[in-house]
């Protein structure tokens, strides 16, 4: 139904046992006659971590908008973990298992680091329209909800509101939250960025330590993060996949060094960001 | 801002209580029907507090509410029974009712919006008050009996009974509040007042939780409407015009938002100003009064009573905090 990019979008293939987790064909995204995402597929497996990147204004951004649902897609298809889910909204999808992080930290910045993620565990294992407290189910909820902040290493932090926490730690809290919405697919929309080379280098471990029953889609800039954590890598520019593969194939492609350089000016070193 | 709903001791709660409890005794008939009418206001007020502080959704329906609670209570005791316990439940089950068929259309708004369809829905039934005969139109509901407690009991028209009345209905709707506030839907709540957007991303319909939020606040000033109607025995539009909706929410705001209890005094001391000292010493010029109180509260209180309260004890106010 859709043409399939001219690049072809599958991954390489990891393992070929390992069961296909998301499958994203003919993805597409207009604003008025901008295409911003133009026919995009790819597929991702149980346990792989795949990176997108590309320069500013690739359409890295809408792509992810439209996977998790939150911007209108002009066409295509999204099938997670075998079900069809193109016509869900946001929640609906969460629900599904396909969650995402934002680019700006997007927390309950009012509440306590143990309050956010209560909100996650609550809408996963509890009930979260009940209109009365109960104390064994409730204190169930905050258990698993404090395992889950431990995990991310903010144990001694459960108090403290949100937004009294250092960019870092918030990023760390968005990683339990999703955490605990138990997740298929997590989408992870620049998450380094800001962070100092500490707190990237232990964010770049907490993504690492991962349960292996989930994937991950990563937006990054840090190529560094991108070679240290991704499976696979796949090159967006002007909403186009342009190169697909293995992160040594796609570092010798020579058409994403055209799309990172320009008209091959020459003598810049590859994949440095233009800051605009 | 930290918004927080206030830590309950029941030592404390206990003495206020006692207090409230007291005050027939300790006042003549006037102060204490003005405290009855006191409690039936402060009770909108929490209500609107658990839309706009604890929810984020600043309303101005909330008085159109209590307006459904007290005609329903006044009819109920005209055509039906004199029963305050039977008025009590179906001027809440009405206005909770009411609150689910127009929250279905207000609660898929938010912001501004929000606000103007609700004082949309406020008007609407304060015009509906204002026309309908059998509701007395501009006159008012009037020849409301004095409501009993038990079938064949003695009727409440003493002020010191129907204040009894009002501060039970009071503290029950108050406990309401303070309940749902402290369960998974008060958290649910307060998420969707932080970030409507994340907590979709976590897979949380945000306008399945409004719109639960937005019925039981509905209920709640039902509630407060017949034990308006219990004490005054008539109603009019006046009652539910959308100047008292505007004190409901200023009332909320010199309390401190989100905290429930700040609200209440809130409106205690909008009233007073209003009803007591306005009356009393400043003749004619009420709106005045209320003017220079909410200036003085957004200058020496920017977080409310509550605030002023809460900065004082331990805790240490996070500022900065948020945007």
């Amino acid at each position: 139904m859709n043409p399939v990019t001219a690049t072809d979008p599958s991954v390489p293939a990891p393992a070929a046992s390992a069961p296909l987790l998301l499958e994203v064909e003919g993805l597409t995204v207009r604003y008025g006659a901008l295409t911003a995402v133009d026919s995009v597929g790819m597929r991702l497996a149980v346990g792989r971590r795949h990176a997108l990147i590309g320069p500013n204004g690739a359409g890295k951004s809408s792509l992810f908008a439209a996977l998790a649902g939150a911007q209108r897609t002009a066409g295509g298809q999204i099938v997670l973990d075998g079900q069809e889910i193109t016509g869900h909204d946001e929640a609906q999808r969460a629900k599904a298992g396909l969650v995402r992080t934002y680019q700006h930290s997007n927390l309950f910045s009012g509440l306590s680091v143990l309050d956010n993620v209560r909100v996650g565990v609550e809408r996963t294992e509890g009930q979260p329209l009940r209109p009365w407290p109960r104390r064994r189910a409730d204190r169930r909820i905050v258990e698993a909800a404090i395992e889950s902040i431990e995990r991310v290493g903010l144990a001694d932090r459960l108090n403290a509101p949100v937004s009294a926490l250092s960019h870092g730690e918030r990023r760390q809290v968005e990683v339990a939250l999703v955490l605990a919405c138990h997740p298929k697919v997590v989408l992870f929309d620049e998450p380094t960025a800001g962070m100092s080379a500490a707190e990237t280098h232990h964010f770049a471990a907490l993504i690492e330590s991962l349960p292996d029953t989930m994937a991950a889609i990563i937006i990054e800039h840090d190529l560094d993060v991108v070679f240290r954590l991704a499976h696979s890598i796949s090159v967006l520019a002007a909403g186009k996949v342009i190169a697909s593969g293995t992160p040594a194939q796609v570092r010798d492609d020579p058409a994403v060094q055209e799309a990172y350089l320009g008209s091959g000016r020459g003598d810049e070193p590859l994949f440095e960001e233009v800051s605009r | 801002m930290t918004r927080r709903t206030g830590r309950l001791r029941p030592a404390g709660v206990l003495l206020l209580v006692v207090i409230l409890a007291a005050v027939p005794f300790l006042l003549a008939s006037y102060p204490v029907s003005l405290g009855g009418r006191i409690l039936a206001f402060a009770l909108v007020v929490v209500s609107t507090d658990l839309l706009t502080g604890v929810t984020g959704m600043p309303t101005l329906a909330q008085v159109g509410y209590f307006g459904v609670g007290a005609y329903s209570a006044g009819l109920v005791g005209i055509h039906w029974t004199d029963n305050l316990i039977v008025q009590l439940a179906v001027g809440t089950l009405a206005a909770g009712l009411l609150a689910l068929v127009t929250g279905v259309v207000a609660v898929r708004t938010a912001g501004i919006v929000f606000l103007m369809v609700t004082l949309a829905i406020g008007e609407l039934i304060h015009q509906v008050a204002d026309r309908l005969d059998f509701l007395g139109a501009s006159n008012g509901l009037v020849g409301i009996p004095a409501g009993t407690l038990y079938p064949g009991g003695e009727p409440l028209i003493l002020a010191g009974y129907t204040y009894w009345w009002a501060l039970l209905v009071f503290l029950l709707g108050l406990t309401v509040a303070y309940v749902v506030a402290k369960s998974p839907l008060g958290l649910s709540m307060r998420a969707v007042r932080e970030s409507p957007t994340r907590l979709r991303a976590v897979g949380q319909s945000t306008y399945v939780v409004r719109l639960v939020a937005f019925i039981i606040a509905g209920a709640i000033a039902g509630a407060a409407g017949t034990a308006w109607t219990a004490q005054t025995r008539f109603v009019s539009p006046g009652d539910l015009a959308f100047s008292v909706s505007a004190l409901a929410l200023l009332s909320v705001v010199l309390g401190g938002a989100g905290t429930l209890w700040g609200p209440a005094i809130g409106a205690a001391v909008v009233f007073l100003t209003r009803d007591w000292l306005a009356a009393n010493y400043f003749t004619g010029h009420a709106d005045l009064l209320l003017g220079i109180v909410f200036v003085l509260a957004v200058f020496l209180l920017p977080r409310g009573i509550a605030g002023y309260q809460l900065s004082r004890r331990s805790d240490p106010p996070h500022s900065g905090a948020a945007a």
